[in-house]
């Protein structure tokens, strides 16, 4: 293949790269290009090898190399197009607000118009818009099955990112106050002990560093929560965005592993993204198995000793009870502590009678209702007390 | 020393190491950009033999930084000596120098421990600096990493700048405890490696093995894979393929058709929880060894 030639493919090879997602920048193609003048480039079968190893970064990369590859290099016809759909291409549009982004309401299973309850807060009331305080606290007081307006619908969702948001700061802070010196800096101390002839008079204390708490929600997007689900995605994204540690699950027949989508800059794209893989309608829902995946390939790397597992569910489960009380022992003993946020118990006369709650009680920290804004909130003290 | 690329497998299987001709491309390319090789896999499949291999291809020596949480730069980088620095203080302020003077002295090279990140980039041949678990360290600490991985140079307040003397041959491992930054992992060559498959995992046998028979590296390599297919919690890695071929080798088994028996009890070097254990009942191993053999 002749250099110039190659260059040109070559470029072409890493914008396909770049559109299946992968990081690919400008150190990375010089260092390509090297790599094609060397006498690695002779062979394919010592090429893509190279090639593989310069391009990738993770794991996921380096399984979709492969397809890459032989169909960018080997196949004639496929040379424009991407040959693995699913990443779109890098949008340049500016990060949109959280409660600009308009949601697919049909997806999460909102309903896109429904008589509104009569709680004396529509606009002809006079009051309601200008008063952004009261406002809020009633829409953080309100069932969230209760608010419908779009309008509404916007601001809870803007309330509960921003709510995610002051529980990390609130976090943060009690970790710093709580900072004090267990062993002595040996360095510091010595240093200062110069200019008292060496007796150490100033101490120099080594301050302890408290990892910051791990956030991992697992939230259940099955049937019998859609009234729920929309909330608690933006809720999921407030928290993916706001904690530096914090990974989110959603599940109902099937447990898919949706930070990724969550960390997308544009809100609207992330949403989206996440109510396509929120679809669960009519499956029904494997706690359970969703439960014993999570166990088998993500407890291992999203887990460590100070994580909070959150799972966001109302129990009920069509697989089997005993499976269930398993993987939630198994979690038990992985995680400082499981909270179970349920919005039914905000309901009036709600028991936790469901055979798969029944069955998860006892691993359970901590059982909490999540049918408003208010029951949200008053989990943060409790977080930071983890 | 330059190495041609065909010529690294041949030279890694001479100091013992198996390698599939990826991983020898791989290191090859790690020579030849002059970066560092990222190698991730499950725990047991010989990431950290890499970094040991490629030390004795190249006649280097290996430093190795095995990180852990909260490991910091008094514990990667350099450390004062402390007991001595005091003496110090102590004897020359009897002579009745000052204090000036003092500190000049007892922050001097004499009196600095050098820790594995140091000791690599002052070496005078280069050596193969192997960060082990990589993972386990904090963010910050990957954060200086990475500035070290890329400018080898690191400053200490009272010294000064060190600049590299030579830039080390840096072999990272991970196990995928945590995500690693994106800034790292593009710094870095990247190389995903599995479970050996049968053909490769018998040549190992019999590479560390000494006087084992073919065919019985062969069964126990296929024993060891159907194994890894069921559903164990802690699957069992290189290492303890090695340990259980030993064990049999020792036991002088000729072939494992023959001693189902032995075959399960010793299946304890391959199975460490009290779990999987239990799951490979005497009938699993046994339909397992009718399936291999």
């Amino acid at each position: 293949m002749e250099l110039s030639n190659a260059r040109r493919r070559l470029a072409g090879f890493s914008r396909t790269l770049r559109d299946n997602g992968f990081r690919v920048g400008i150190a990375e193609t010089r260092d390509a290009l090297a790599v094609l003048a060397s006498p690695a480039a002779l062979r394919a079968s010592s090429l893509k090898p190279a090639l593989r190893a310069l391009f990738c970064a993770s794991h996921s990369d380096w399984e979709r190399f492969d397809d890459i590859f032989d169909a960018f290099w080997r196949g004639r016809d496929m040379r424009q197009r991407p040959i693995i759909s699913g990443v779109p291409a890098a949008s340049h549009a500016p990060a949109r607000r959280l409660a600009e982004a308009q949601l697919p309401n049909e997806a999460l299973g909102l309903p896109d118009r429904v008589e509104r309850h009569g709680d004396g807060d529509s606009p002809a009331d006079g009051r309601s818009r200008r008063d952004g305080a009261s406002r809020a606290e009633n829409l953080a007081a309100s069932d969230l099955r209760h608010i419908v307006d779009p309008d509404d619908i916007a601001a809870t969702q803007a309330l509960a990112a921003r709510l995610a948001r002051v529980m990390r700061a609130r976090l943060v802070r009690r970790q710093q106050i709580r900072r004090r010196g267990r062993r002595l800096d040996l360095r510091r101390t010595i240093h200062r002990s110069i200019s008292y002839g060496g007796t150490p008079v100033d101490l120099t204390w080594r301050h302890p560093k408290i990892k910051p708490l791990r956030l991992v929600v697992l939230l259940d997007a099955s049937g019998s929560m859609s009234l729920y689900t929309a909330f608690f995605v933006r809720f999921l994204h407030g928290v993916v965005d706001a904690f530096r540690e914090a990974e989110a699950f959603v599940f109902h027949t099937r447990l898919a592993h949706v930070s990724p989508s969550l960390r997308d800059r544009d809100v609207t794209r992330a949403v989206e993204k996440l109510s396509l893989m929120a679809q669960g309608i009519g499956g029904g829902t494997r706690i359970g198995d969703s439960l014993a995946t999570f166990n088998r390939w993500h407890a291992r790397r999203v887990i460590n000793s100070r994580t909070a597992l959150m799972i966001v569910s109302d129990g009920y489960d069509t697989g089997e009870p005993g499976q269930l009380s398993e993987e939630m022992r198994r979690l038990r003993r992985r995680c400082r502590k499981i909270i179970w946020l349920n919005p039914l118990i905000g309901w009036r006369d709600y028991s936790p009678q469901a055979r798969g709650m029944q069955a998860a009680l006892p691993y359970v920290d901590l059982f909490a209702p999540a049918h408003n804004l208010a029951s949200l909130a008053a989990l943060e003290p409790y977080l930071a007390r983890i | 020393m330059t190495l041609k690329r065909d010529e690294i497998s041949d030279q890694l299987a001479a100091v013992g190491y198996v390698a599939d001709r990826d991983i020898a491309t791989a290191l090859w390319l790690m020579e030849f950009l002059k970066r560092p090789l990222l190698l991730e896999g499950e725990a047991g499949v010989g990431k950290t033999e890499v970094g040991k291999a490629l030390a004795s291809v190249h006649g280097a020596e290996l430093i190795r930084l095995q990180c852990y949480e909260g490991l910091d730069q008094n514990a990667a980088l350099y450390e004062w000596n402390y007991q001595r620095q005091l003496l110090a203080i102590k004897t020359r302020e009897g002579v009745g120098e000052n204090a000036d003077a003092i500190e000049e002295h007892i922050f001097s090279e004499k009196y600095l421990l050098e820790r594995p990140l140091l000791a690599a980039i002052r070496r005078a041949d280069p050596p193969v600096l192997l960060i082990d678990e990589v993972d386990r360290a904090d963010e910050e600490f990957e954060a200086f990493l990475l500035e070290l991985l890329s400018d080898f140079q690191v400053s200490i307040p009272e010294l000064g700048t060190i600049k590299a003397t030579s830039i080390p041959r840096v072999v990272l491992t991970s196990n995928g405890t945590r995500e690693l930054s994106d800034a790292l992992r593009r710094r870095c060559l990247y190389h995903y490696i599995d479970f050996p498959e049968v053909d490769r995992e018998a040549k190992i046998i019999l590479s560390r093995t000494p006087g084992i028979d073919t065919t019985l590296a062969l069964q126990i390599a296929r024993m060891v894979e159907a194994v890894r297919k069921e559903d164990l919690r802690k699957v069992p890695g290189v290492a303890e393929t090695l340990d259980w071929a030993a064990t049999l080798a020792g036991l002088e088994i000729q072939d494992l058709r023959q001693e189902p028996e032995t075959v399960y009890e010793t299946m304890i070097c391959l199975l460490k929880t009290h779990e999987d254990r239990s799951r490979l009942t005497r009938e699993v191993s046994a339909r397992l060894l009718g399936r291999v053999a």
